[in-house]
C-alpha cells in the first residue's frame, strides 16, 4: 500500500500541470481574447479602438510573448496564486472557492440521491420475483440517462415550483432549494449506476458460488445482500469516481437552470469571457478534485474486496492463492 | 459559449414544458390588477434580469444588466427627456455651450450630497470626470463619450466648466447617461476593480448600493433624504421602494415562470416566443424600442461584391423587414425605418426607401451582369455573387432573423452566408475591418453614434474612403448642439448612408419587461434602460 502512494503522488502532479498546461494553450489559441470580450461586450464594442484593446493588454501583461505569460502563470499557480479574472477584476482563486460550496452541496446530495436511487432499482429489480416489475425497473436507467437534464430541470421547476410552489424556483436558499438541483443531477448519474449495478448483479447470481452457498441453506436475502451485492458492487463503485466528473458538468446546465451560484455557472461564463485565470483555477480545481475523488475509489477496493487489499500489500503472492477465498 | 446551446436547448425544452403545464390544467396565477391606485410607499422589488453583470460600476459598464443597477445609484449632469430627446436640468440647473461644442459650463444644484455625505459640488463632479478619463478603456461607454474631453475647471463650487479638443455636441446628450454620473471622490481611492464588486460605489442617486452576490443577486436600497431627482421624473422625494433585489435568473422559461407564479414581481428580457403569456391577465409587458443604430447588415465596401453599390442596394431592397418582426419576433418589435432606431432623436423615416421590393433588387443585378446561375446564385464571370456575415449571439434571435434574412436575400440571387463567432472574436474582426458584413446594432440615444461608427475619422465600419458623401455632415453635427442646425446634417446623413446601402438595416432591439399584477411604473429612461424611481408595489 505505503509504497504505492509516492507514485500516486507524482501522478496526480502530472495530471494538474497538464489539465493546467492545456486549458491555458487551448484559451491562448482561441481567436480572440478576454480583453476583447470584455471591451467589445455589450454596447461597449461601438467606440473601441486599437490603441485602446492595447493598452489593457499591456496593463495586464497581455502582450508578452506566450511563453513568458505561461511561465509567469504556472510560477504564480503552484503557488496557488491563478491571477485576477480579467473580467471582473476578482481574485480568480477566492472566486472560485467562493462558488465551490454551492456547487458541493448540489453535487454531493445529488451522487447520494444517484447511489440510492440507482443502487434501489438495480438490487429490487434483480430481487424481485415479479418478471413485470423486474422489466419495468431495468426499463428506467435507459429512460433516466436519455432524457436531458436542462429539460429535466425545467419540467422539475414547474412542476414542484410553479404548480405546486413547493419548492422555490430561483436561488441557493435552504435546503428545499437544493433538492430539485440534486434530483436533476442524479437523474442521469443514478441511471447508470443502476444499469452497470444490475448488470454485474445479474452475471453475480449466474456464479456458481451462488448455488453453492444457497445449498448450504442461505436465504434469498442473504445471497442477494451479503454475497452477491458485496461482489457485484466494484464495477458501480469505479463508476462512482467516473461520474463525479459528470456531476460537476451537470452543473454547468443545472446551475444555469436553477439560477444557483456555483462552479458551474463560474465556468461557463469564464469559458465565454475567455477569462484564463478563472478557467485555470477550475480546471486545475475539478482535475484535483478527480485525483482525489479517484484515489479514495482506489483505497475503498480493498474494504470491499479483500482479495485486492492481498494484491495491493502483496504483490509478489501469487493471484491464484488470493482468488481462492470465496 | 456555454450559454448559446443552453439557450436554444432551453427554447425547446420551454415549448415541452408549457404543453406539460396546460395537460396539467394549470395557467399562470393572475390575480387582480385593476385599479393601480395613487402610488404606495415601501416593500421590496423582486426583479429577474438575464445575465449577471461583471461589474456594477455605472462608469466602467456597457450591458443592460449592468447599466440598469447602476443607473439608480448615481445622478447625472443632465437627464434626458424620453418623451422628445431633450436634454433637461438634473444635478445641474443649467448649462451653457460655447460656439464649437468645445467647452460646456454646469451650474449645479444646492443641497444634493452623495450617500457618504459629501455635497455633489464643482469639485465632486470635476474629480468624476477625471476619473473616468484615467480608466480610458475600462469606461466602456464614458470612453467614447470623453474621447476628447481635454480638462475639467471649477469655476466656483457650484459652477464647472469641461473642455474638449474637438467639436463635442455629443457629450450634452452624454452628460444625462449613466455611464458620466457623478461617483463621490471617496469612490477614486478604491481601484476600478474594487469598484465593480460595489467597494466604494458611492453615488448621490435615489438608490445606494447594498449587496452583490455573484450569479445570485444584487441589492440596493433607497437613499433617505433623497430630494434632488429629476424634474422629468412623475414624484419628488425618496423612492417609493424600500429595497430592489435584482435577481440574476439566466433560463428564460424560469424567468417567466417566476414571475407568473409570483416569485418575482418584474423581469426583465421576456423572449418573444413567452411575451403572448402576460397579456391582458393582470401583468403588464412594458416595451421600448432601444436608441441608436439598428440591428444592421454593415457592409466593408473594400469587399468582394459589396464595392459595388447597386448589388449593396440590391441586398437592401431584398431585405423583407415586416417579414422578420412578423416571424421571427413579434409585433413588439419594429422594422428598421433608418440606420438610426425611431426612439433617436432627429430620427428620418426612411421607411419607403426601405420597402421591400424584390423585382427592383433583381431588377439591379440584371443591369450589373449577375445572371442566374444553377443554384439560383447569381454569377458574373465566373464569380458568385456572395457575401458573408460575422454575428455573435448578444441578442437571443440574432441566428433565426439572419437565416430569415439569407433565404430572402436567396430569392433575389444573393447568398449570403452566416458566421456565428463569439464576442471577442467578432470584436477582433470589427477592429481589423476584417469583414464583408458585420451585425450589431448600438444603443445611443443621440445621432452623433452615426459618427462613430461610419466617420473616416472615427470607427469607419463601412471603410470609406476619405471625400466621401458621408464624412462633412457627420462633422456638421458634431459642431453644435442647437438641433436647428443639427436636423438637416443629421438627416442628410441618414438618407446618404440609406441610398448608397454602406449598411442595410433590419429591425429595432427592443426591450420587453414583464410586470407582476402588483408592480407599477417601473420606467423606461430615454436610452431604453430602467428607472426604479417611481416604480412602486401594490399592497
Amino acid at each position: 500500500m505505503t509504497n504505492g502512494i509516492p507514485r500516486r503522488l507524482a501522478q496526480a502532479v502530472v495530471v494538474l500541470w497538464a489539465a493546467f498546461t492545456l486549458s491555458f494553450v487551448i484559451l491562448y489559441l482561441l481567436p480572440g481574447d478576454a480583453v476583447l470580450a470584455k471591451l467589445g461586450g455589450g454596447d461597449g464594442g461601438s467606440t473601441l479602438t486599437a490603441a485602446d484593446v492595447a493598452r489593457e493588454h499591456a496593463a495586464l501583461g497581455l502582450d508578452d510573448p506566450v511563453v513568458v505569460q505561461y511561465g509567469k502563470r504556472l510560477l504564480a499557480a503552484v503557488q496557488g496564486d491563478f491571477g485576477r479574472s480579467i473580467a471582473s477584476g476578482e481574485d480568480a482563486t477566492t472566486l472560485v472557492l467562493n462558488a465551490l460550496p454551492s456547487t458541493l452541496s448540489i453535487t454531493g446530495l445529488g451522487l447520494l440521491f444517484a447511489v440510492v436511487f440507482g443502487g434501489a432499482i438495480a438490487i429490487l429489480g434483480t430481487y424481485t420475483r415479479s418478471r413485470w416489475l423486474s422489466q419495468f425497473l431495468a426499463s428506467l436507467p435507459p429512460l433516466g440517462n436519455s432524457l436531458p437534464t436542462f429539460w429535466v430541470g425545467l419540467v422539475l421547476i414547474q412542476i414542484f415550483s410553479f404548480n405546486l410552489g413547493w419548492v422555490p424556483a430561483l436561488g441557493s436558499d435552504g435546503f428545499s432549494a437544493l433538492v430539485l438541483p440534486a434530483v436533476t443531477l442524479a437523474l442521469p448519474t443514478g441511471a447508470i449506476i443502476g444499469q452497470v449495478l444490475a448488470k454485474s448483479l445479474r452475471t453475480q447470481l449466474d456464479e456458481p458460488y451462488v448455488e453453492v452457498v444457497l445449498a448450504k441453506g442461505a436465504s434469498r436475502a442473504r445471497v442477494h445482500f451479503g454475497h452477491v451485492l458485496r461482489n457485484a458492487a466494484l464495477p458501480a463503485l469505479t463508476l462512482v469516481g467516473v461520474l463525479a466528473g459528470n456531476l460537476l458538468a451537470g452543473s454547468v446546465i443545472t446551475e444555469s437552470v436553477f439560477s444557483r451560484d456555483g462552479i458551474g455557472r463560474v465556468t461557463a461564463s469564464a469559458v465565454s469571457a475567455q477569462d484564463i485565470p478563472v478557467v485555470q483555477a477550475v480546471i486545475v480545481l475539478a482535475a484535483l478534485f478527480f485525483v482525489v475523488l479517484n484515489l479514495a475509489v482506489d483505497l475503498l477496493y480493498p474494504v470491499l474486496d479483500p482479495r485486492l487489499a492481498g494484491r495491493v500489500t502483496a504483490k509478489a503472492q501469487s493471484r491464484g492463492k488470493a482468488v481462492s477465498g470465496v | 459559449m456555454f450559454g448559446n446551446p443552453v439557450r436554444l436547448l432551453s427554447a425547446t425544452g420551454l415549448v415541452l414544458v408549457l404543453g406539460l403545464a396546460a395537460a396539467c390544467g394549470t395557467a399562470p396565477a393572475a390575480s387582480g390588477g385593476g385599479d393601480a391606485g395613487p402610488p404606495r410607499a415601501g416593500g421590496t422589488l423582486r426583479l429577474g434580469i438575464s445575465s449577471n453583470p461583471d461589474c456594477l460600476d455605472p462608469q466602467q459598464v456597457g450591458t443592460n444588466a449592468a447599466l440598469n443597477v447602476g443607473r439608480q445609484l448615481v445622478d447625472s449632469l443632465t437627464d434626458q427627456d424620453p418623451g422628445n430627446g431633450k436634454i433637461t436640468p438634473w444635478l445641474a440647473e443649467k448649462w451653457e455651450v460655447n460656439a464649437d461644442s468645445t467647452s460646456f459650463t454646469f451650474s449645479l444644484r444646492k443641497g444634493a450630497t452623495f450617500s457618504d455625505g459629501t455635497p455633489v459640488d464643482a469639485a465632486a463632479v470635476k474629480a468624476s470626470f477625471d476619473g473616468i478619463k484615467a480608466i480610458g478603456p475600462k469606461a466602456q461607454l464614458g470612453n467614447g463619450y470623453l474621447a476628447a474631453y481635454k480638462s475639467a475647471t471649477v469655476v466656483d463650487p457650484s459652477t464647472v466648466r469641461l473642455d474638449f479638443s474637438a467639436p463635442s455636441a455629443q457629450f450634452l446628450q452624454a452628460s444625462s447617461t449613466m455611464s458620466l454620473g457623478v461617483l463621490a471622490p471617496s469612490a477614486y481611492q478604491k481601484t476600478p476593480e474594487q469598484r465593480c464588486q460595489g467597494d466604494g460605489l458611492v453615488g448621490s442617486g435615489p438608490f445606494v448600493f447594498e449587496s452583490f452576490k455573484s450569479n445570485q443577486q444584487i441589492v440596493i436600497s433607497k437613499r433617505k433624504g433623497y430630494a434632488w431627482g429629476s424634474p422629468l421624473w412623475k414624484h419628488t422625494g425618496e423612492a417609493y421602494l424600500d429595497k430592489v433585489e435584482f435577481r440574476i435568473v439566466p433560463e428564460p422559461g424560469v424567468r417567466t415562470g417566476s414571475l407568473a407564479s409570483g416569485q418575482l414581481d418584474a423581469i426583465t428580457d421576456v423572449q418573444p416566443v413567452d411575451e403572448p403569456q402576460f397579456a391582458g391577465n393582470g401583468f403588464t409587458e412594458p416595451v421600448r424600442a432601444n436608441p441608436g443604430i439598428v440591428f444592421n447588415l454593415h457592409a466593408n465596401v473594400t469587399r468582394g461584391v459589396l464595392s459595388d453599390v447597386k448589388v449593396r442596394q440590391a441586398v437592401l431592397k431584398g431585405v423583407n423587414r415586416q417579414e422578420v418582426t412578423d416571424t421571427v419576433l413579434t409585433k413588439n418589435y419594429k422594422p428598421a425605418s433608418s440606420i438610426l432606431g425611431s426612439a433617436t432623436p432627429l430620427h428620418l423615416d426612411l421607411s419607403k426607401e426601405l420597402a421591400y421590393d424584390p423585382d427592383g433588387a433583381k431588377k439591379l443585378l440584371d443591369e450589373q451582369g449577375w445572371a442566374p446561375g444553377p443554384d439560383g446564385i447569381r454569377v458574373k464571370d465566373g464569380q458568385r455573387l456572395t457575401a458573408k456575415i460575422v454575428f455573435s449571439l448578444v441578442f437571443n434571435q440574432n441566428q433565426s432573423v439572419l437565416e430569415l434574412v439569407q433565404q430572402q436575400l436567396r430569392k433575389i440571387g444573393f447568398d449570403l452566408r452566416i458566421e456565428q463567432r463569439t464576442t471577442a472574436e467578432t470584436t477582433q474582426l470589427t477592429l481589423a475591418g476584417d469583414y464583408d458584413f458585420i451585425w450589431y446594432n448600438t444603443t445611443r440615444a443621440d445621432a452623433d453614434i452615426l459618427r462613430q461608427l461610419f466617420s473616416t475619422k472615427a470607427g469607419n465600419r463601412s471603410k470609406l474612403a476619405a471625400g466621401n458623401p458621408l464624412d462633412a455632415t457627420l462633422d456638421a453635427q458634431a459642431a453644435t448642439v442647437d438641433d436647428a442646425t443639427r436636423k438637416p446634417a443629421v438627416e442628410q446623413a441618414q438618407r446618404v448612408i440609406i441610398e448608397q446601402a454602406y449598411a442595410v438595416p433590419v429591425f429595432e432591439l427592443t426591450q420587453v419587461w414583464g410586470l407582476g399584477p402588483k408592480t407599477h411604473d417601473v420606467a423606461f429612461e430615454a436610452s431604453s434602460r430602467m428607472r426604479l424611481f417611481d416604480a412602486w408595489l401594490a399592497g
